[in-house]
């Protein structure tokens, strides 16, 4: 799950690590109200999770109301990369002496984690790796012994911050670690971390993503969960109501499929055969009614869907008691699109022979994957 | 000869006395592989159909002789039941558990690597490895399997069990399936698989299935250049996936241009390995790889 800035910031405050002062507004008198409370000049922010958002006019400055009530009018609703703004967060502004960065994720590679540090923040950190990057102190961490505060120190000093900035630095990586760490997150990123003209270091921007594999241990995530759920994909949020593994695309051809290598492997074959899918969807092993009926029932609220593709490989699940499944599951769904359907694999024969009971210009079946992809992309192209 | 499990593996089923470790351990045990004990330390000393449960792996091991542990319990206390099979003097652990915490895979995997550097974790999330004809652990179906000389190694389940189906219906068979897993810490990585597969004589060719996330699949493109003398044929899911969703897999992630399927297809291309554009190409290129090598 990724977090919005405001919520990676209340994340953060919740591991002591200094953030500016500030809340969310999602009206233009909310907002004016706010950033008279917390006292001018503040900072709007456009929340939307989408790189680009101080270029598209995202962030303003505001030195008094008017500019306030200006900025939050324009803010509130604006479409930047295709994500509508439906929250704002307002800060106090800051007066900014230096901006570094600083980030701890895992290297997939080395299979350790990897903090980077540099004392060119403000910029894309790939950008930096590329046009310098000696300017980036990298830390390898062994996750049985942590981030010690031997190592977290030697790091700092290797980045070439601002002397007055060192001490500082050093107690927050350490926060920022355990934040990363005990707080199971796959990233957290602050860039900028800023040095201030008054000489506080803090985090002026908050990226966090968290693994979703350790939701269960962490209940104070629901906050945030319903609210990364209200601003998404309402096709997306009926299916995690149903406990799918979905993901809304913007194509014509519904796809589901068991096991989630085969299904972007259905997408990707869909796509070579000139369509392109309107989702991801894996149903998993147990491919049995009630899971299909889900499934279809997701794929059918999508306006674009023309053609409805169902690739499965019998495995363990065998290939007539998915046929039994989908015949049962298109009986109790009014669907909007023809069904395309492939199984192969185990009982394959078995299970095509029961499809083609029902075989009607609905319910289509197909003996192979390309042959399935081609016919669905036909029907979707109204070919 | 096959690659990390045979017809001498001796299984310990960590999980047997739950619903799906009872259904896959038997599956497997029908299927000739022998599943000689299980654990549960709240059950020692009553049985599952006949196979002894012990208190610990450790247990299990003194009393059954066994080499390998498959485990089969929930996420949260998966980590523990490795670092017991680890503990438990196994040599080859098979956990097919899903959604156990990144932060959690990371740390056992450094202290397996620490403190047991001889023991091989395959998974987690992963399909398991079947040996046509010898040994069977964890979820692959073996009916679509066949007894033969392609090895296979996959992150993805599913697009395993297909291209074992391909090559099946073309009357080639296969030594070992192995399946890695999609999860961003594998115990065993594509470059391992290799490495046992090119060492195993009675595998001629290996089918590699990688996906997008991660850079494994490059690595493994830098092991093929260098180190194969077997033709390797290649296939890599994802390319349609959108930047930075996670594509069902813990580990299916892109991020900006890194982990492309474009990346990878790219980088195993120019190791020589042939790279089919779809799933049944598969079968198709590596009739032709095996072709060319008689």
């Amino acid at each position: 799950m990724d977090l919005f800035e405001y919520q990676g910031k209340q994340y953060f405050a919740r591991y002591d690590i200094p953030v500016p002062t500030g809340d969310t507004a999602t009206t233009v008198d909310q907002a004016v109200a706010l950033a008279d409370k917390i006292g001018y000049p503040v900072v709007i922010k456009a929340q939307v999770q989408v790189g680009g958002r101080g270029k598209a006019g995202g962030i303003k400055l505001a030195s008094n109301a008017e500019e306030a009530r200006f900025h939050a009018t324009n803010i509130l609703g604006m479409d930047i990369k295709g994500h509508i703004v439906r929250l704002v967060w307002i800060e106090s502004a800051s007066d900014i002496e230096e901006e570094y960065y600083v980030s701890f994720t895992l290297d997939r590679s080395k299979k350790q984690f990897l903090g980077m540090l540099s004392a060119e923040g403000g910029v894309e950190i790939e950008t930096v790796a590329e046009t310098n990057p000696d300017a980036i102190a990298f830390l390898d961490i062994n996750p049985v012994d942590g981030l010690t505060a031997e190592a977290a120190r030697a790091w700092v000093e290797r980045a070439n911050l601002n002397p007055i900035a060192v001490d500082q630095t050093v107690a927050l990586v350490q926060k920022l670690y355990n934040a990363f760490n005990a707080g199971d997150a796959d990233l957290v990123e602050v860039n900028p971390l800023i040095l201030s003209k008054d000489g506080r270091v803090y985090a002026l921007d908050a990226k966090v993503s968290l693994d979703d594999s350790a939701a269960a241990r962490h209940p104070e995530w629901e906050a945030f969960r319903s609210v990364s759920v209200e601003a998404g994909d309402e096709r997306e949020i009926l299916a995690r109501e149903k406990g799918l593994q979905y993901i809304g695309l913007s194509g014509s051809v519904g796809i589901i499929a068991n096991g989630a290598g085969l299904a972007m492997s259905t997408l990707d074959t869909v796509q070579q055969v000139g369509g392109s899918a309107a989702n991801f969807l894996d149903i998993g092993g147990g491919a049995n009614a009630e899971v299909v009926t889900n499934a279809l029932t997701v794929i059918n609220t999508d306006e674009n869907v023309k053609a409805i593709l169902i690739n499965i490989f019998g495995g363990i699940t065998r290939g007539d008691e998915v046929a039994r499944g989908i015949v049962q599951a298109v009986q109790n769904v009014n669907l909007r699109a023809p069904l395309i359907i492939r199984i192969d694999g185990t009982n394959a024969v078995e299970g095509r022979a029961i499809l083609k009971q029902h075989e009607s210009d609905r319910v289509i079946n197909e003996e192979t994957m390309l042959s399935a992809a081609r016919r669905a992309v036909a029907i979707a192209e109204g070919k | 000869m096959a690659i990390f499990a045979d017809e001498n593996t001796k299984v310990i089923v960590q999980g047997l006395t739950g619903s799906q470790g009872k259904f896959y351990g038997l599956r497997n045990k029908a299927y000739g592989t022998q599943v000689v004990a299980g654990t549960n330390p709240k059950k020692a000393g009553t049985d599952v159909e006949g196979i002894p449960i012990f208190a610990s792996v450790g247990d299990a091991v003194q009393a059954t002789g066994a080499n390998t542990s498959f485990i089969i319990v929930p996420a949260s206390v998966a980590s523990d039941a490795i670092l017991e099979a680890a503990e438990g003097g196994v040599p080859f652990i098979v956990c097919v558990t899903e959604h156990i915490p990144m932060h959690d895979q990371a740390r056992v995997y450094n202290i397996l690597k620490r403190n047991f550097p001889n023991t091989r974790l395959l998974g987690p999330n992963c399909a398991g490895i079947l040996s046509p004809g010898k040994c069977n652990i964890g979820f692959n179906p073996a009916e679509v399997s066949l007894v033969g000389n392609v090895g296979i190694v996959s992150r993805s389940g599913t697009l395993a069990y297909q291209s074992t189906y391909e090559l099946t219906q073309k009357g080639i068979g296969q030594s070992t399936i192995v399946g890695i897993g999609g999860d961003p810490v594998p115990g065993t990585s594509f470059i391992d698989c290799l490495a046992a597969f090119e060492a195993d004589p009675d595998t001629h060719g290996v089918i590699m299935i990688g996906e997008i996330g991660g850079t494994a699949e490059e690595e493994a493109a830098d092991y093929i250049k260098t180190h194969m003398t077997k033709p390797v044929v290649a296939y890599i899911a994802g390319v349609t996936a959108p930047p930075g969703r996670k594509m069902g897999h813990a580990g299916a992630i892109t991020s900006g241009n890194k982990g492309t399927a474009a990346g990878k297809m790219k980088a195993l291309s120019e190791a020589g390995a042939l790279v089919a554009q779809n799933p049944t190409q598969l079968g198709d290129l590596m009739e032709q790889a095996l072709a060319n090598v008689k």
